[in-house]
């Protein structure tokens, strides 16, 4: 476990977001802390909400109520005569580029090499020099252990090899906070390994990460909080031990009697 | 009775070659300018406030909705006659060129609108996340992927481009239609003037044929490299653009 870099400072805060899609509500009232290098892990059933909670904290979806602060900043919006409106692009656009965000479908530029994927949004979001940028970022695929794939094309990778390069892409950025979108979901079951392995780096080197899985091994192992979500609400959270080995409520036993 | 040796005193003249070049480039700047004004309306038409989409799609409907003849028409003989003041600037190069642009404007729309909605949303959300706004994000990601959609039609729209500006012969243009009809009728041979009229525009557009099928390989992600594609396929097999991998 890694709880060893958590000093207290609240890197994500969620009050009571609610959120609807048409007449369906998807996250009703969810609050949520994370702290400074903690690994928070969310779990549960599909259409619980948990995907859309992730793309809610860096605004790839709008909220319909509630706020979302990023280290003290809201996200997605400001106050105006005690209003809440949108803000503008550039803003939202400067706390993003903090947040490292990892999708299930791994979506990598497919007309740009590994290396022009990680380098991309440094040099052109951060306006960080090419050289510079470009040493780091072969320093990145080596740590994801793709070092020797630097000039390959998306199409010619396996799964697990273009989501390794998307991690590298969103930690080329120097994010304060990685999301991940079950990472691993869209992977052949013997290319998960090498993901999780990278996750699990990033956790032991103190990274604040909230992360989506239906890998519970790795949400065992890895998770200093486990949040069990279905239905648009958190049914329950906390420790891997108190999640796994004694859930409190009837729907986290079900749910957990179904997938382990 | 068909007389060849008319057709063949005509062939390689400085007048059908003159014809054939003006031909040419009206059509690559009608092309080329309707690729941009396309460019901005579907980037107009996509947008999310009203303000821009509700014009383009009227441009849209207009230019598709009318034929480009009366279009033309409408340009050179309608509008000095109520704008006086546009009279000077409106000559048959200026109107053939934007009536043309103007039309072709409107259809290049769609098919770049498609482009770009043949992108994976995924991809503008990738952008997004890492911080990109959206002009940058659409010139980096977004547009680089929507030109291997966009550019097959284009080809199309261009061979249909070097025919369609024999329409600009309703108003007096010397390209290679009315360079045919104007001295055909005076030399009596209508017929075999037609008849190298319509050898330039082949050759035109099965030159560009072969332009297109080069572009659209080597746009190809799936090609084989020229290594991998010598040791497969003859020389013709290449080509004939067999060297696609399935």
């Amino acid at each position: 476990m890694c709880g060893q870099q958590i000093n207290g400072i609240e890197m994500v805060r969620a009050d009571k977001i609610v959120k609807h899609f048409g007449s369906l509500t998807v996250l009703d009232g969810i609050d949520l802390t994370v702290k400074r290098g903690q690994v928070v892990v969310i779990i549960g059933p599909s259409g619980s909400g948990k995907t859309t909670l992730l793309r809610c904290i860096n605004h790839l979806e709008k909220i319909d109520s509630g706020r979302i602060y990023i280290e003290g900043e809201m996200i997605g919006y400001r106050e105006v005569n005690g209003k809440l409106v949108e803000d503008r692009e550039a803003t939202i656009a400067r706390i993003r580029s903090q947040v490292g965000f990892v999708f299930q479908r791994f979506n990598l530029f497919p007309h740009m090499t590994a290396l022009e994927n990680v380098i991309e949004a440094p040099i052109h979001v951060l306006h960080q020099p090419k050289a510079e940028v470009k040493e780091r970022a072969v320093a990145l695929l080596e740590k994801v252990g793709l070092a020797d794939k630097a000039d390959a094309y998306p199409h010619k990778l396996s799964g697990g090899q273009q989501q390794r390069v998307a991690i590298a892409r969103a930690l080329a950025m120097n994010p304060k906070l990685m999301l991940f979108d079950e990472a691993t979901s869209a992977l052949d079951p013997e290319l998960v390994g090498e993901v999780l392995k990278v996750m699990d780096q990033l956790a032991k080197e103190g990274m604040t990460m909230i992360v989506v899985t239906h890998e519970m091994g790795f949400a065992r192992e890895v998770a200093d909080e486990v949040i069990f979500m279905d239905h648009a609400v958190i049914v329950e959270e906390g420790t891997p031990e108190q999640i796994f080995d004694n859930p409190q409520h009837e729907r986290t036993r079900a749910f957990l009697s179904m997938i382990l | 009775m068909f007389r060849w040796d008319i057709v063949g005193q005509y062939l390689f003249s400085g007048l059908f070659i003159s014809a054939a070049w003006t031909t040419l480039w009206i059509a690559v700047i009608s092309q080329t300018c309707g690729v941009i004004i396309g460019l901005f309306l579907a980037l107009m038409r996509t947008s999310r406030y009203p303000w821009l989409s509700l014009p383009a799609r009227f441009y849209i409907w207009l230019f598709r909705g009318s034929p480009l003849l009366v279009q033309l028409l409408l340009l050179y003989f309608g509008f000095p006659e109520v704008f006086p003041g546009l009279v000077p600037y409106i000559t048959i190069y200026s109107a053939a060129l934007i009536a043309f642009s103007f039309n072709e404007g409107a259809y290049m729309a769609e098919i770049v609108r498609a482009g770009i909605t043949s992108v994976d949303p995924g991809q503008m959300e990738a952008a997004k996340s890492l911080g990109m706004r959206y002009p940058l994000a659409m010139r980096r990601v977004i547009l680089p992927q929507a030109a291997r959609v966009i550019v097959p039609p284009l080809g199309n729209e261009f061979n249909n481009m070097l025919k369609t500006t024999s329409l600009a012969s309703v108003i007096g243009l010397f390209e290679l239609t009315y360079t045919a009809q104007v001295y055909g009728s005076q030399s009596f041979s209508y017929f075999e003037l037609l008849v190298v009229a319509t050898f330039y525009y082949l050759i035109l557009t099965t030159v560009w044929g072969y332009i297109q099928s080069y572009i659209e390989r080597r746009m190809d992600p799936n090609r084989l490299t020229a290594t991998e594609l010598k040791a497969q396929k003859s020389w013709t097999q290449r080509m004939m653009g067999f060297g696609v991998r399935t």
